[in-house]
């Protein structure tokens, strides 16, 4: 079997899905492309399942908060073909007031937890997804705190103030 | 000639076979030379308390031998490390499960005040859910500082009177926390 390189893979992935998949970029040889919320599945599918590609290992599912953009939340997987060891960056650009996406439990079952971290932190919401809860934070906390409109900092501490500093 | 000393009498009246003094300054005495630690390591302040325990070290000198690991049976509660929010709710049950009299030492910076970790998720001093009486500064402190806070503590311990944990002052000292008491 011949070696699987970005460029064989940015092919598979043209012809399959042609405009439906826009290459961004390869940082450090890292391929990265983007694609819609309606497509993130069958691309997932796709290059899980195909012969050729075998990304059958999702690394991880995050996202990034970008407050001054018009599609301000990105959805970030990252697949990885064990065989050549080889990896995929897949981004979702998304936005609306409750950023939505599907779920990616019906492909790995190790995506649950994934995207419950990404629930608790940035808010997303998979839509199919089992059990969608907060999974590292409190159950309380009001807010998900890696956007960035919410301050890292804990309102409560007392001995940071300008005062005890003569400021 | 013996090792051993014996614990400082306290002060009262002495006389050809007899020795009167008041009973909160006995039973003072017995309390602060042999509270039972409890001890909740989250972090590396829990490290150094392992090393206070150990031989070069000893706590058991002071008389806290016994380190309980049910909070049922102990009288020294000692908080060591960076107590996440999600972690709170644990920590106040642990407080609360303890029998009266109870005490509680914020071992380190970040159970003292958060420390370095001012940040959404973390608790900033656990004196925000419990009420604590010794606070042992350092990142982490070294042993010598643990066994200063609980020096510091027996001198509280010792100096308290019996009816203490009776009075409405601190009633309204566990109340503020939300700890409902059902001593009287």
């Amino acid at each position: 079997m011949d070696k699987l390189d970005n460029q064989i893979v940015i092919n598979r992935l043209q012809e399959q899905f042609a405009e439906q998949v826009r290459v961004v970029a390869d940082p450090h040889g890292l391929l990265t492309v983007a694609t819609e919320a309606t497509t993130i599945l069958d691309l997932l599918a796709f290059v899980k399942e195909d012969e050729q590609l075998r990304f059958n290992y999702l690394t991880d599912i995050t996202a990034v908060h970008y407050p001054n953009d018009e599609r301000d939340f990105c959805v970030v997987y990252h697949v990885h073909n064990l065989l050549h060891n080889v990896r995929l960056r897949i981004k979702v650009f998304i936005n609306g007031p409750v950023p939505t996406i599907p779920s990616a439990t019906t492909l790995w079952n190790g995506a649950n937890w994934m995207e419950r971290e990404t629930y608790d932190f940035f808010g997303i919401v998979f839509e199919g997804h089992p059990d969608l809860r907060r999974i590292l934070n409190m159950d309380e906390l009001e807010v998900f705190p890696m956007r960035k409109e919410y301050p890292l900092e804990d309102p409560n501490r007392v001995d940071k103030k300008d005062f005890y500093f003569g400021r | 000639m013996s090792k051993v000393t014996l614990a400082e009498a306290p002060p009262g009246v002495e006389g050809a076979g007899f020795f009167a003094t008041s009973l909160d300054k006995v039973i003072g005495l017995a309390r602060a030379n042999s509270l039972w630690p409890l001890p909740f390591a989250t972090s590396c302040c829990g490290i150094e308390f392992m090393a206070t325990m150990g031989s070069t070290y000893d706590l058991a000198r002071f008389g806290a031998e016994r380190p309980s690991f049910s909070p049922r049976q102990a009288d020294m509660l000692l908080v060591m490390g960076t107590i996440a929010k999600k972690m709170a709710p644990v920590l106040k049950q642990v407080y609360t499960q303890m029998a009266e009299p109870r005490w509680v030492i914020a071992v380190g910076a970040c159970a003292s005040s958060g420390g370095i970790f001012d940040t959404y998720s973390v608790l900033q001093g656990i004196d925000e859910i419990i009420p604590v009486d010794v606070y042992v500064p350092g990142c982490p402190p070294r042993p010598e500082a643990i066994l200063d806070g609980v020096l510091k503590l027996q001198e509280i311990v010792k100096s308290e009177s019996l009816n203490r944990r009776n009075t409405p002052e601190y009633k309204a000292l566990l109340e503020k926390y939300g700890i409902v008491t059902d001593n009287g």
